[in-house]
């Protein structure tokens, strides 16, 4: 009897793994052909240039207020971290060279993507989840409007040339932020500050992190827009819709940043 | 003009038409009555190609829809305008913008007309200095009227309804009845609507079918319909608890009573 039930536990475990595994590939291969679609139709007639202008101000100006708070205290921290650092071995000339490093390369980039994750996934989510299971979707097709260029392309579009410019900013306040930590409350000399960070900064350390800033807008939209259209079932289903956008949008930003850093490195 | 022959459309294990075959008339308005839940949306949404059907063809005009490529479809669709059960107008625009949304992406008229041509289609359906209105200020009486004055803004040959009384207070729903027929009368379209409601369905039909286990098991003008001796169709019409389609359904009332609470949530 226990030695059944024990086979029934362990066949149902691997029963419903196993539909986990296959719903994830099936996702993935979904997720393949939202994209061949958006791009086959991000070159026909009409062109959708207003959608897309009102999708950047949606997800690009919007969001800048919560990107550049991070930025700032991003940092401001890793000036605070590192100085207390270098101080045990006499370095602290060198703080200002690993906050721009560090910003530009890294933090600048991933934290503006999980910010975006958080804000625009969610909304993209929530928005097309909605209009899913109030049939809009549908109404779009019979009205002659294909709902992936309609909606998907502005979306992915836009945030994919608009959190480059976002990450611009967060590297100018993040380092601006560490200069001032810095300079103002833990008595570095500015100048010399300001020449360790030039000195090692690199035009390749800020253009790497604008790729992956590029790159994350594009996938963060992509997958927001997808589990929006696959939403179901009323309120919970745009619920779960945008949950599941969080949390692999979130996920894919980590994931990918560092196959990118790893490749470009 | 659309002519529906064999189609079957199944979800998982759960066929929902079988070899269902039907006639839709130049000029006339087909009604589907049937149960909740027996595949009446899905028809629909076959016929305008929001589902792909599995088998059997839809011939609109002698074209068969379920043999088209996505840009077929496209040409294809712009004859449909369809009501949907929720209105389904865009939220994020106002009535003046939904109506247009179709005249707009198709170019079909100069901009500095549209509004003009927005306040005639809104008239139609006898609504009037709307246009600035958002969707959620409105009621759901007014709401329909909108999405059918979306539907018909682009001036379709074919409208589908999808339940178009079904939520409205009975006034409402015979302003609908009227709208439905009036415009048939005017525009002379072609129309097709699903419903379980009665006195609707009597009202806009000139002919009825009724849908059971994914076939059209009868069709006929109203007085047809209302004087059937199919049993089915019988109790469907005359809305009796006992009768055929109920009997089948026993076991699973039987099953529903035992289990419960438990018995309800296993059919989310």
């Amino acid at each position: 009897m226990a030695d059944t039930r024990t086979r029934n536990g362990l066949a149902a475990f691997l029963d419903s793994f196993g539909t986990r595994v296959f719903r994830m590939i099936e996702d993935l291969g979904n997720i393949f052909v939202l994209l061949l679609q958006c791009v086959t139709w991000l070159f026909r007639p009409p062109s959708e240039i207003r959608n897309i202008v009102k999708q950047m101000e949606e997800i690009g100006i919007n969001s800048m207020p919560v990107v550049m708070v991070t930025a700032t205290f991003t940092g401001m921290v890793l000036a605070l971290q590192s100085w207390s650092g270098f101080q045990r071995f006499q370095a602290t000339s060198f703080v200002g060279s690993v906050v721009a490093l560090s910003i530009t390369r890294e933090l600048g980039p991933v934290f503006a993507g999980l910010i975006v994750s958080g804000r625009v996934g969610a909304s993209i989510a929530a928005e097309l989840g909605t209009m899913k299971v109030t049939e809009q979707i549908d109404a779009l097709v019979t009205l002659a409007t294909n709902p992936v260029k309609y909606l998907v392309v502005p979306r992915v579009v836009a945030s994919t040339l608009v959190l480059p410019v976002l990450v611009i900013f967060a590297d100018l306040v993040g380092i601006l932020g560490g200069y001032f930590v810095s300079v103002y409350l833990l008595g570095a000399n500015p100048y010399v500050y300001t020449d360790k960070t030039y000195q090692y900064l690199e035009f390749r350390d800020i253009y790497t992190g604008l790729v992956k800033a590029a790159v994350f807008g594009f996938l963060i939209a992509l997958i927001s827009c997808y589990n929006g259209f696959i939403a179901e079932g009323g309120a919970e289903g745009v619920g779960r819709a945008t949950t599941r956008a969080v949390v692999a949008s979130s996920m894919t930003v980590l994931v990918s940043d560092y196959f990118m850093t790893s490749f470009m490195f | 003009m659309i002519g529906i022959r064999g189609l079957h459309k199944r979800f998982g294990e759960k066929i929902v038409l079988d070899g269902l075959d039907l006639d839709v008339p130049r000029g006339k308005n087909t009604v589907v009555i049937g149960g909740s839940g027996t595949g009446k949306s899905v028809l629909i949404k076959c016929v305008v190609g929001l589902l792909h059907a599995d088998a059997g063809e839809i011939l609109i005009d002698g074209e068969d829809v379920t043999k088209m490529n996505e840009r077929e479809l496209v040409r294809v669709r712009r004859k449909f305008g369809m009501l949907f059960q929720g209105s389904a107008l865009f939220d994020s625009m106002n009535v003046g913008e939904n109506v247009a949304f179709a005249l707009r992406r198709l170019r079909l008229y100069p901009e500095r007309q549209i509004r003009d041509v927005v306040e005639e289609k809104l008239a139609m359906v006898g609504l009037r200095d709307i246009q600035h209105l958002m969707p959620a200020e409105l009621s759901g009486g007014m709401k329909k009227r909108v999405g059918l004055a979306r539907a018909i803004a682009s001036e379709p040959e074919i409208l589908l309804y999808d339940e178009p009384t079904t939520g409205l207070d009975p006034i409402m729903a015979d302003v609908i009845n009227d709208l439905v027929i009036s415009l048939r009368e005017s525009l002379g379209v072609t129309s097709i609507s699903i419903t379980h409601d009665m006195a609707s369905a009597y009202k806009i039909a000139d002919q009825i079918a009724m849908l059971y286990k994914g076939k059209i098991i009868e069709a006929g003008t109203s007085e047809e319909i209302r004087n059937t001796r199919n049993a089915v169709v019988s109790q469907f019409v005359e809305g009796k608890a006992e009768g055929p389609i109920t009997a089948e359904h026993e076991d699973f009332l039987r099953f529903v009573r035992r289990s419960g609470e438990s018995g309800m949530q296993e059919g989310r």
